[in-house]
């Protein structure tokens, strides 16, 4: 048991900040910051290629990924270690989570040979960027209810239908899509998964407005959209399993650190605002709620340190990982209350002129989005009802019967 | 970074998990608390045998040596068993009072009769409602004598000595007081959890040696409760673990509306909840265990945070272990009360959660 790093590791964490200094502002840490799901401009998307392919060049991208993939053979705790480090200093916005922290991983997995060749490599060095097609307006939290079709045209696959909430998918090259191919059996055997090009005829994006302003997702429509059947991933019908790989990744890298960082942040900020004359970090049900916030972020630090360091022992990331992201994004939106109520009118406001604190006001509206995104609360207790606890599943009215007999909302239009 | 206990510790685990199993199935604890016995003797004294009570007490003190790391895996067995022994007053606060602050004549003479069991030591603080603070009791000591009332004490009746926290002129001392010498009355105090027996201690120039220098109390009393709460919280998380396990067991075999009531997300959800609070205090605990075992400067703060986490989650297992299941839950005759009681009675004693609440804000505020 040392939750200090080993000398190897502090080793790597040293060379990690070097190359960080070499290339990048330090942020000061006493400042807020900015809100979730803020809409990449296109400057932000070139200074995000820029900074990945300096990455790339110097041998710090994708750490955790093969050497003959772009990697760089690492294991998750120097990754672990250099986005700590990174985190310290001014980066443009994060663009790659999605085909770096769950698509290249599918990829690997479930792939075949050409496939990697061809795409995880370039990838990693990001000059093109990547999306997911999963959600659908009717398959949310119940995916392999989804009804975007393949249909199987010579060498080719023709798409048609809806997908939703694709992260990024305007400025997006490719995607990765889940699809019915057979509605005739049941819904999870039915599925078949894809690379596909985002510029394709038949591909069209539109960028959805959130209710915190920001255009952060998509809906993309496919009308007679072809794929090549040298971009399935995993075989006809397989759709569902390499589904999951992805979903697994997502989870761990959406779960990661949600909230945690942020309780410091808190703690100035009680000691900055007033309560009767005096500093609210004074205040004892100010205290209260800062210490349950502490033992909350500190508790799933931890968690996640504790889930890293036996992964790092070569196993692949289990159901706990469900747990930073089901306490995780509602402690972020109890956290941005509370600090928005300690700002008392000011609370009310979205305005940056009038508190340097506003980006907790912006976080607390982008906040449901966050309990929503990857997995909803609901479906996170859902699986650690079930694949940790071992609880039974919900009845199901969908078992067993061929998907198209299915009664759906979206059948019912 | 390696957050693994070793395989050696691991072994230390299953074994005592393997013996409670065993000698503290949940009719000892039973029997303690309908009896009115203050303790288990013979699970005390198979425990002493075994040689847990002096896991990390020093060789030269009559103990094992080895280590904080094996303490708290025992203290979580010892949860789990809900073990009806004065192990965590004993060992806990007054064995690490005296091996914080004794003398070396004080250690050579207390500690190996508390590692082998033969004398059972406890901790007087609290003096009734107010702050559970080391600088605010009433109690005096004149340099040879204690008087003042102390309550509750934890295994106060069955306890040999105590370590009394006391006024001496401006300042606060530590007192090791012999329970059975003159001057000392004591009261057995109607607990919430009786298999886990509360005092009253009245004394009346009743002998003291002092423990650690004048003065010196508080910060050697902060420094005891900071060890106690992470080995209380190991007890704790134990607890809610079983706790859980119980629900989730329950809820399987239990069948409404033709099917397991398990298999209700009401329910599903809600076990999800325990099992993650659980896991934060679990989380928290190797932080302070791995702390505490190297005495890092993070103690304070990993220690505040652990009790506030385990409290919070030992108590939400066991207030949801009843309502799980349902009105027998509620009946003397199923163990969920067991539970709830050791929740409750390990909650109130070093300090409420809300106090450590406030003690963390102050240490976190310190270090930002």
């Amino acid at each position: 048991m040392n939750f200090d790093d080993t000398p190897q590791e502090a080793e790597f964490r040293t060379k990690a900040r070097a190359f960080l200094d070499a290339h990048l502002k330090k942020l000061d840490p006493t400042a807020g910051e900015a809100g979730e799901f803020e809409n990449e401009s296109r400057d932000d998307i070139a200074r995000a290629k820029k900074w990945q392919a300096t990455k790339f060049d110097a041998g710090w991208a994708v750490l955790t990924w093969p050497k003959e993939y772009g990697g760089q053979g690492l294991g998750r705790l120097e990754n672990v270690i250099f986005n700590q480090e990174e985190a310290k200093y001014h980066v443009p916005p994060p663009v790659y989570g999605i085909g770096h922290g769950m698509l290249g991983p599918t990829i690997m997995a479930h792939g075949n040979q050409a496939q990697k060749d061809r795409f995880v490599k370039e990838m990693a060095r990001g000059q093109v960027i990547w999306c997911q097609l999963f959600s659908e307006p009717a398959a949310g939290s119940d995916l392999a209810g989804l009804r975007t079709s393949a249909v199987r045209d010579g060498n080719d696959w023709i798409i048609n239908g809806q997908k939703i909430w694709s992260t990024g998918a305007q400025y997006c090259d490719w995607g990765m899509i889940v699809t019915r191919h057979d509605p005739n059996v049941p819904k999870h055997d039915g599925l078949t998964y894809f690379i596909i090009d985002m510029k394709s005829p038949g591909v069209e994006i539109r960028p959805i407005k959130q209710i915190n302003g920001g255009s952060g997702f998509n809906e993309v429509f496919f009308t007679n959209a072809r794929v090549p059947d040298s971009q399935r991933v995993g075989g006809v019908g397989e759709g569902w399993k390499v589904s999951i790989t992805t979903l697994m990744n997502e989870r761990v890298s959406i779960g990661a650190g949600q909230g945690a960082g942020r309780v410091k942040d808190l703690f100035r900020l009680a000691r900055k605002v007033k309560r009767g004359g005096k500093p609210a970090i004074q205040d004892s049900a100010t205290r209260q709620k800062l210490a349950d916030f502490f033992v909350v972020s500190k508790g799933l630090q931890y968690t996640g340190y504790r889930t890293l360091s036996a992964i790092s022992r070569g196993a692949t990331p289990g159901p706990e990982g469900s747990i930073g992201k089901a306490v995780g994004a509602p402690l972020s939106q109890a956290m941005a209350l509370f600090a928005s109520e300690l700002q008392g009118a000011v609370g009310g406001l979205l305005d940056r002129s009038a508190s340097p604190d506003a980006s907790w006001m912006e976080g607390y509206l982008a906040s449901p989005g966050i309990r929503i995104a990857g997995g909803t609360d609901e479906v996170l207790r859902n699986i650690i009802a079930e694949r940790v606890l071992g609880l039974p599943a919900e009845t199901r009215a969908d078992k067993g019967i061929a998907f198209r007999d299915i009664p759906s909302s979206a059948a019912r239009k | 970074m390696n957050l693994e206990f070793s395989d050696e510790q691991k072994f230390v685990q299953k074994a005592a998990r393997d013996y409670l199993a065993e000698h503290s199935k949940l009719d000892v604890c039973r029997k303690v608390l309908e009896s009115g016995q203050p303790y288990a003797a013979e699970l005390w004294k198979g425990v002493a045998e075994l040689g847990w009570l002096g896991t990390a007490i020093p060789e030269a003190y009559g103990g094992a040596g080895l280590g904080y790391l094996e303490l708290v895996l025992i203290s979580q067995e010892l949860g789990r068993a809900l073990a009806p022994i004065p192990f965590s007053s004993s060992i806990y606060l007054c064995a690490e009072a005296i091996l914080q602050a004794g003398s070396e004549e004080q250690k050579k003479k207390y500690l190996p009769k508390l590692a082998a069991g033969e004398l059972i030591g406890t901790f007087a603080l609290a003096e009734g409602t107010g702050d559970f603070n080391a600088n605010d009791v009433e109690t005096k000591f004149d340099g040879k004598s204690v008087s003042g009332v102390k309550l509750p004490v934890p295994d106060g009746v069955s306890a040999g000595i105590a370590v009394v926290v006391a006024k001496e002129g401006a300042g606060v001392s530590l007192v090791l007081v012999n329970l059975d010498g003159s001057g000392v009355t004591r009261t057995n105090l109607a607990a919430f959890d009786p298999s886990r027996p509360q005092a009253k201690l009245e004394f009346t120039a009743a002998a003291g040696e002092r423990l650690g220098a004048a003065g010196a109390g508080a910060k050697i009393a902060s420094a005891v409760l900071d060890r106690a709460a992470v080995l209380i919280g190991y007890e704790q998380i134990g607890g809610a673990e079983r706790a859980l396990e119980m629900t989730r067991n329950y809820t399987m075999g239990r069948f409404a509306f033709g099917r397991p009531i398990a298999s209700f997300q009401a329910l599903k959800h809600r076990m999800a909840d325990v099992f993650a609070k659980i896991q934060i205090a679990l989380s928290n605990g190797y932080y302070a265990a791995w702390a505490l075992s190297n005495d890092n400067d993070e103690l304070p703060v990993a220690a505040a945070t652990t009790r506030v986490a385990a409290c919070d989650a030992f108590t939400l297992a066991c207030e949801e272990l009843i309502q799980m299941h349902g009105g027998v839950g509620y009946t003397w005759e199923y163990d969920c009360h067991l539970f709830y009681r050791r929740a409750r009675g390990l909650a109130s004693t070093i300090g409420s959660p809300n106090e450590w609440r406030d003690t963390l804000v102050t240490r976190v505020d310190a270090t930002i």
